[in-house]
């Protein structure tokens, strides 16, 4: 972890309002666990003030080249989104736990589950888990057809399935619905899931697997402040200990779906 | 040699007169990972309450334009694990504390004040006064002289280390308070607290902080804080800490033409983790710049 600039490649549409910026600079070698985050200052100056937390993409470190989608929610990302190539852009990071993988054994099966621009840090995190011969299937869902990204590159890791709320594109629904009724992915079929979407997908998720006894990650969102863990912005109840909270920031974004309150 | 940035606060030397803000840098374990904190004039660590706190509900931060609100409602693991955990721990590098503590009793304040103040590298309180007084109907210890003044003494009889009360700039007369707590026996004054604000999100029509409404800091108001600190520091005659959206050597300079006598950087960390090294640094030049031998030369020579 370390502050530093990027500059920036390309940074251009990929979906509606959403837009992929390729970054290059030293501080990427440090960016090898899927799942962490930077602490992105959109532009110069004081207007927006804060930084905001964009999740890792896809990393190339051999050529310390980065990827990060994010969709233009407001002040900050609109900034961000007109930065053209050769623009530098200070970056904090690589912040965050990620997505554990470690333990993953060649031959295993795992699920990556992703809501809108809860995507885009599945990439990177399936391709590490093919790299250790664990076979990936995807299933991402958006609103409709014109929000659609990283199908095709999730379609090199493995068998990738698409929901649209208005069924535009793919299955018509949310991805929670559908797994088992319209893909066939019985929960005995795959040895570890993980999530990244807004909280209604994790909610589900969480609702479906509390009681089981299967291995299921999701990935937080909340509006931060420092990103460090010294300011307590982000926090989220934890369900061990009552009154306790976890910082979203440096204890996760990444946590077991048992771990947390949603 | 004493250094040019040297100086000294209620008998307190300090290296250079920058700390972090309490509430803005944890109990400094955050950003010990990214520099010695060593380098720092103090510290003035998180809020401390005598009870764990548990703090308020998310959202608890909302961007305003060259600010933000927070509402993180003092969440901090109580005094016991403070004095257990956290200040023994901080204890490794050469640099005075600064405890800030808070409460919603006189009571609550006192025990935590005599307790920690007995801890061996606190060198100093700072009194919380932006909290709602829940026996006087919730009105906040801050606000009223009278209340403030009361709640001063009475800490002042059980610190064993100097006080500086941190006042609040939502008042309407803030040199009347600031006189009423000199007058009870103050070592010092920080100024100013965070100004209370509120965002309402226009797609759901509701306010974006889940407390509604939240402390305003950073940049949007630093003109605020050099006015107060203007108009105390020439009615007061013990030190001011200025804070108020800090975040470059030049803005320090600002705040000792108003009349600090140190400062206290906040939310300038969140967008820049190393910006107190970097003040510290660039403050040197600035005295070449400005032909001044000691920074102390400075303190309220934009009225004197």
């Amino acid at each position: 972890m370390d502050k530093g600039h990027l500059t920036v490649i390309s940074n251009a549409p990929v979906a509606d309002r959403v837009y992929r910026v390729r970054l290059q600079g030293e501080l990427v070698r440090q960016m090898t666990w899927p799942g962490q985050f930077l602490h992105v200052k959109c532009g110069p100056g004081i207007d927006p003030l804060l930084r905001r937390p964009i999740s890792i993409c896809d990393v190339d470190t051999d050529n310390a080249i980065l990827d990060m989608i994010y969709r233009v929610e407001g002040s900050g990302t609109k900034i961000l989104s007109e930065a053209v190539a050769g623009v530098e852009i200070d970056v904090l990071g690589p912040l965050g736990e990620g997505f554990p993988i470690n333990q993953r054994k060649a031959g295993e099966h795992a699920v990556l589950v992703g809501g809108g621009v809860g995507v885009p840090p599945l990439l990177y995190l399936g391709k590490q888990l093919v790299k250790k011969g664990v076979k990936v299937t995807s299933i991402i869902g958006f609103g409709t057809s014109n929000q659609v990204f990283l199908q095709e590159e999730l379609g090199q890791l493995g068998p990738v399935y698409v929901t649209t709320i208005d069924g535009s594109v793919g299955h018509q629904g949310v991805v929670t619905d559908i797994m088992t009724e319209k893909f066939g992915l019985t929960d005995d079929e795959w040895d570890v899931l993980y999530s990244c979407g807004p909280i209604p997908m994790l909610k589900a998720l969480k609702d479906r697997y509390q009681l089981s006894n299967k291995e299921v990650y999701v990935s937080l969102e909340q509006r931060m402040g420092c990103g460090v863990g010294a300011c307590l912005a982000c926090v989220c109840p934890t369900v061990e200990e009552e009154n306790s909270y976890f910082k979203i920031c440096v204890d996760g974004p990444v946590f077991g779906i048992r771990e947390v309150a949603l | 040699m004493k250094s040019r940035l040297s100086v000294e606060l209620a008998g307190i030397t300090l290296k250079n007169p920058i700390m972090p803000a309490s509430g803005c840098f944890g109990f400094g374990r955050e950003y010990s990972r990214f520099y010695d904190l060593s380098v720092l004039g103090a510290i003035a660590v998180k809020a401390t309450t005598l009870e764990t706190r548990m703090g308020n509900p998310t959202p608890r931060v909302a961007e305003t334009p060259g600010g933000m609100l927070n509402a993180i409602g003092l969440q901090n693991p109580g005094l016991d694990k403070v004095v257990a955990e956290e200040l023994p721990w901080l204890s490794q590098y050469d640099v005075p504390v600064v405890v800030n503590i808070a409460g919603t009793t006189t009571e609550d304040y006192v025990e935590v004040a005599e307790k920690i103040s007995q801890v061996a590298n606190v060198a100093a309180i700072e009194l919380n006064i932006s909290c709602p007084n829940v026996k006087c109907g919730g009105i906040t210890f801050g606000t009223d002289p009278v209340i403030a003044a009361e709640l001063t003494k009475e800490i002042k009889k059980v610190s064993k280390v100097p006080v500086f009360v941190k006042l609040s700039p939502n008042v309407t007369d803030i040199v009347s308070i600031a006189k009423a707590v000199e007058e009870a026996g103050a070592d010092g004054l920080s100024m100013i607290n965070t100004l209370l604000g509120m965002r309402i999100d226009l797609k759901t029509r509701k306010p974006i902080l889940a407390n509604q409404v939240g402390g305003l800091s950073g940049p949007a108001v630093k003109p605020v804080a050099i006015r107060m600190i203007w108009q105390v520091s020439q009615q007061v005659k013990i030190p001011i800490i200025g804070m108020g959206g800090i975040s470059s050597a030049e803005d320090v300079i600002e705040f000792f033409l108003a009349g600090a006598s140190a400062v206290a950087v906040g939310t300038a960390n969140f967008i820049d983790p190393f910006v107190c090294p970097t003040i510290i640094n660039d403050l040197e030049a600035w005295l070449d710049k400005m032909g001044v031998q000691s920074i102390t030369e400075l303190i309220g020579a934009g009225w004197k």
